[in-house]
């Protein structure tokens, strides 16, 4: 029964539905340590495998020896490219349209490819197993500089398409070309730019990175002889989208691969994307018929599976005297290592880099990206990004800088100058887009009125002319970005994974007595759903959350989804579990109307059930109504209360935000400080602040990393020197500045609740906001333009290059 | 990440322990804290056949005043350091060293006499042990012997310590009441090795320094006693031009590898700014 002793707050408060600072659900196992991950998973006879890798990155294979290795007591099997192709596996196909090695087919292609892959009764047997396979290699010239990837004599990396003409996404232009993509008009900005009062030009590096979540990549596979089934235990932020590419792989009929991706510790990107380990593992089963584990150790997490970033952009914009932006032309070259693993949606080999026009009214705009191969990791994920958003946003965030500076003009004004306008919404913008809402003069404006922005500058400007004067050895920095984000991929119209349409769904079923159980497409890595979800259930069908069960993961129970990543999850599974419970809640009114005597039209929600218009003692509350559903039903209803919604949104939806930092820097030694950060987040629809809050510290964190220190480096020979988290910085609670937080809330008018995705804003709008933070303290010595990272070490060189250090 | 396959022993004396490893001959390495020796063989750069565990041996533990001398185990820790009374008074660099020492988790852990035995240029005891004018008991075969931190070091992972021998203990001179001391250590974050690092231990009389000694971490293939620099000190009231004839100095015997913390010449150079801050701030501890 419905307590009608309770006030209408009181009802609402209980239901703990959008808009409440729920505790997180999931933590409640996680901080007691009883979290289920992948590694927890042990199953009676399990083997174990582990990788030989190249200690090359350009090598060809001579030979592969594993007669010692078999002799190691408990190896059982060393699997080859050799092995794997008596199965068809020793390529697999990428999600970018390109085919990928499993194992060293004859050659290696970067520093700790998988060569051969040791089965053994347990780990430690498995990797004195990798230590006596003998392989023998004949190196190769190695190409790690993507400026010289074109070059007529370059080094020939992949062989095995050398003369193929034409790749996924067009013409090759040379051996080591995968695509150009263009997109915006070329003729229409080529004469904006030469109309120009003022045009900037610079070429603006986002450094190779790596998305390192805590648990590394791994897997258990366990094939069933007798039922030729095949169930396999990952980290997979997109189960389902693992279990059709195995089927079509494997050539497995889709009802007998059982995909399970239980607790995961982070994905960031990382665990989108199919790799070796997991075809090694599932080959490695099916030869042995037992289970088999395999999980990756950091140095194999960081220095092979899926970097991020790597793209070189060179950037010019026109603009008038005044600062108003005539036009926008960007060149990336897109350094993709050695084999074109991107997780784009599959017509998008660039991801959305197209929204480099940012939130400015570009009235022309022409992008070109080249993507190129190296002798690097494959990859190319989007880390904590909506596909190479992070890229553009930076890209435009810097640049518009250094338009500000060569104008003499504040960067905020700049911004605010330029902008989207409220009343130019739903927006077109001159790459393609539709940006669906947003209202960028307020939240800029709240940003800088918050942190006295006025007052800041004038600061600054003191600061300058002690340093000048000779009295200080700090210099001060303001960092500002605001940026739009375009997440929730996406529509069917121009969004697919391997012809894989990215809907997103869910499933609620609710029980006799009020409760109920709610499955999605998604998979949460941390990102909260089991307490998110099922407080927009809460709202939508007025049962409190806590009744609410929230299952993700698993491919036989779960509808079909396409997984969590690129802030996709609120955007399409958001909408997918209101429409869901819209349904429930559309034959609950039908139960009440026949159970209260009146029409249907004649009820109205009321928090948690429906009431009879102007007769409010006449109530029935949902908790009744899903009893009533299953016992009783009006005579010729289906008993039963559960509905089940496919989402194909009509748009994508457009987060924003506006970010100020404040930092001061020692030009003596490099060391920054950051004094202030504020970070104020557009997402729409709040549905639990406390852990938009959460995202953005988390995705402000990382920001901070990227931003200031974390990079994959290469050095000439292809070795990677930056392969563990001594030399890869991730930064602890110490180095990590206060985060200040705000909000303007500006619903997409497409979503079912307005919502729009969150978990991404903060690294795609704070890695600018740091990068410019550190250009603008450096800019008055005369600089426009310095590559991150901004370690101390290369602070010091900016400053000595600019004269300030002796 | 996952070492090869060795045999572990536990001695629970110095003596069974100088045997074990006399049998055991070169496969045999002793294990202190293990934070430099275990992450070596995970990455299998360091293949023991067998590891002599110094964790047993109750003689290895213990901090004890000696007349004007502190002698301190081998096996006690960086925490156990942090805890002790008669360290904060007599010693309080060594105090104030073991806190930029990694983590809480490592400090537990890491042993004083570890990282000194190591002969890693990264650990931040050598340089301040040479700055104590610290010595080493090391224990053999053929007995005991006594080597001067200054004696000790002769490059990256080579010290004077013979095969078959265990560092046992370290023995520092009390310092006079009322002297300056200052580790300034500049890293990228917390647990890295140092970028470069200074100790300084000075006295003052009338506004001047008396005495004055500086060691440098992580800024040659040893750590490097600065004597040219601490001599550029002593008589001078610290003024700007003193210190800058120390940074000089002590530059001039700094060459530091390129690595992730910087080139060369950016580690030099902040190796002169860590030794101007360790002097400043000596001084303005001493009384």
């Amino acid at each position: 029964m419905n307590d009608m002793s309770l006030t209408r707050e009181e009802r609402e408060a209980k239901l703990e539905g959008m808009g409440c600072k729920r505790k997180r659900v999931e933590d409640i196992r996680f901080t007691q340590g009883k979290g289920n991950y992948v590694d927890d998973v042990k199953l009676p006879g399990m083997l174990h495998g582990d990788f030989v890798r190249s200690p090359h990155a350009h090598a060809r294979v001579k030979s592969i020896n594993s007669e010692k290795a078999l002799k190691v007591p408990g190896v059982l099997a060393v699997i080859t490219a050799e092995t794997l192709k008596t199965v068809n596996l020793a390529w697999m196909p990428t999600l970018a349209g390109d085919v990928q090695m499993v194992l060293a087919d004859g050659k290696v292609l970067f520093q700790n490819q998988e060569v051969a892959f040791v089965v053994a009764t347990d780990r430690y047997a498995a990797d004195d197993g990798v230590a006596a396979v003998e392989v023998e290699y004949e190196p190769l010239p190695v190409l790690v500089d993507p400026f010289k990837a074109l070059d007529p004599d370059a080094p020939l990396l992949r062989e095995d398409i050398k003369d193929k003409k034409d790749g996924a996404h067009g013409p090759r232009k040379h051996h080591n070309h995968i695509f150009e993509w263009t997109v915006g008009d070329r003729e229409l900005t080529d004469a904006a730019f030469n109309k120009a009062d003022v045009t900037i030009k610079e070429m603006i590096s986002y450094h190779r990175t790596h998305p390192s979540p805590l648990e590394t990549c791994q897997c258990v596979c366990s094939f069933d002889k007798v039922k030729s089934e095949l169930t396999i235990w990952g980290t997979f932020q997109a189960p389902h989208v693992i279990r059709t590419v195995v089927s079509l792989i494997a050539k497995l009929p889709e009802q007998k691969i059982h995909v399970i991706a239980p607790d995961i510790g982070g994905g960031f990107g990382n665990k989108v994307g199919a790799y070796p380990g997991y075809i090694c593992a599932a080959v490695a089963s099916i030869v042995t018929g037992k289970p088999v584990k395999w999980v990756e150790d950091r140095i194999e997490n960081l220095t092979a599976t899926s970097f991020a970033r790597d793209y070189h952009m060179t950037t010019e914009i026109a603009a008038t005297k005044e600062g108003k932006v005539t036009g926008l032309r960007v060149h990336v070259l897109a350094d993709h290592g050695a084999f074109d693993a991107c997780a784009d949606p599959s017509k998008w080999p660039a991801g959305f880099f197209n929204i480099v026009t940012g939130s400015y009214d570009f009235p022309v705009a022409y992008l070109a990206v080249d993507g190129i191969y190296t002798n690097k990791a494959p990859g190319g994920v989007a880390y904590r990004c909506s596909f190479r958003v992070t890229e553009a946003a930076y890209c435009i965030e810097r640049a518009m800088d250094i338009l500000a500076q060569k104008l003499d003009m504040d960067p905020a004004e700049l911004r605010l100058k330029n902008f989207v306008k409220p009343e130019q919404f739903p927006y077109h913008s001159a790459l393609g887009w539709e940006y669906d809402s947003g209202d960028y003069h307020t939240a800029m404006r709240k940003a800088m009125e918050s942190v006295k922005y006025a007052e800041l500058r004038q600061e600054q400007a003191a600061k300058r002319e002690a340093f000048k004067r000779g009295e200080t050895r700090e210099i001060m920095g303001i960092g500002v970005s605001f940026f739009t984000e375009i997440v929730g991929a996406g529509p069917s119209k121009n969004c697919d994974i391997l012809g894989i349409a990215m809907f997103d769904s869910c499933e609620i079923r609710l029980h006799p007595t009020g409760a109920g159980i709610a499955r999605m497409g998604t998979k949460s890595q941390g990102q909260g759903h089991e307490t998110t979800w099922a407080q927009i259930i809460a709202t939508e069908i007025g049962i409190p959350a806590d009744n609410i069960m929230v299952e993700e993961g698993n491919t036989d129970t779960a509808p079909y989804g396409l997984g969590t990543y690129g802030s996709r999850s609120t955007p399409v599974a958001g909408a997918a579990i209101a429409m869901a419970a819209r349904k429930i809640k559309a034959k609950a009114q039908m139960i009440a109307a026949y159970k209260l005597e009146v029409h249907e039209d004649d009820l109205e929600w009321d928090i948690d059930g429906f009431r009879v218009k102007g007769l409010p003692e006449k109530f029935l509350g949902m908790k009744d109504i899903s009893w009533i559903a299953y016992n009783s039903p009006p005579p010729g209803m289906e008993p039963g209360l559960e509905a089940v919604s496919y989402y194909d949104p009509p748009n994508m939806t457009y987060p924003f935000g506006a970010y100020i930092c404040v930092m001061d820097i020692d030009v003596d030694t490099g060391v920054y400080k950051v004094r202030r950060f504020y970070a104020l987040d557009d997402c729409g629809t709040r549905i639990n602040p406390m852990i938009i809050e959460g995202q953005v510290h988390g995705g402000l964190t990382e920001a901070f990393a990227i931003a200031m220190g974390q990079e994959i480096h290469y050095d000439e020979t292809g070795n990677v020197t930056t392969g563990s988290f001594m030399d890869f910085f991730v930064p602890t609670a110490v180095e990590t500045p206060k985060w200040e937080t705000d909000y303007t809330v500006t619903p997409s008018p497409h979503h079912p609740i307005g919502a729009k995705g969150v978990g991404e804003s903060p690294n795609v709008g704070g890695v600018p906001c740091f990068s410019n933070a550190v250009n603008d303290a450096f800019s008055f010595l005369g600089s426009t333009h310095i590559q991150m990272p901004h370690d101390y070490w290369r602070n010091w060189k900016a400053a000595r290059e600019l004269g300030a250090v002796g | 990440m996952i070492p090869g396959p060795f045999d572990y022993h536990r001695p629970d004396s110095v003596a069974d322990a100088i045997k074990l490893l006399a049998e055991l001959g070169d496969e045999a390495r002793p294990l202190a804290g293990g934070h430099s020796l275990i992450p070596m063989m995970k990455l299998r750069l360091a293949t023991p056949d067998h590891l002599v565990d110094l964790a047993g041996i109750g003689a290895l533990k213990g901090i004890v005043r000696d007349g004007d001398r502190i002698v301190i185990g081998a096996m006690i820790t960086q925490h156990e350091l942090l805890a002790s009374e008669t360290i904060a008074s007599a010693v309080p660099i060594l105090r104030e060293t073991a806190l930029l020492i990694a983590d809480p988790q490592v400090r537990y852990r890491g042993t004083i006499g570890g990282n000194v035995a190591n002969g890693d240029p990264g650990n931040d005891m050598p340089a301040l042990m040479l700055t104590l004018g610290a010595e080493y008991t090391l224990e053999g075969p053929s007995g005991s012997r006594t080597v001067a931190a200054s004696e000790f070091y002769q490059g990256a992972y080579f010290t004077a310590i013979e095969p078959g021998e265990i560092l046992t203990s370290v023995s520092i001179p009390v310092l006079p009441a009322g002297h300056g001391y200052a580790y300034e250590k500049l890293k990228r974050k917390i647990g890295d090795y140092a970028t470069a690092a200074a100790a300084v231990v000075l006295t003052m009389a009338g506004g001047k320094v008396a005495t004055c000694s500086i060691g440098l971490t992580n800024l040659a293939e040893t750590a490097l006693l600065a004597d040219d620099a601490a001599a550029a000190v002593i008589g001078t009231t610290l003024d700007d031009a003193s210190l800058k004839k120390a940074a000089e100095a002590a530059r001039a015997i700094m060459s530091p590898a390129g690595d992730g913390r910087g080139p060369p010449e950016y580690r030099k150079h902040v190796g002169g700014i860590m030794v101007e801050r360790a002097l400043k701030r000596a001084a303005a501890v001493a009384r």
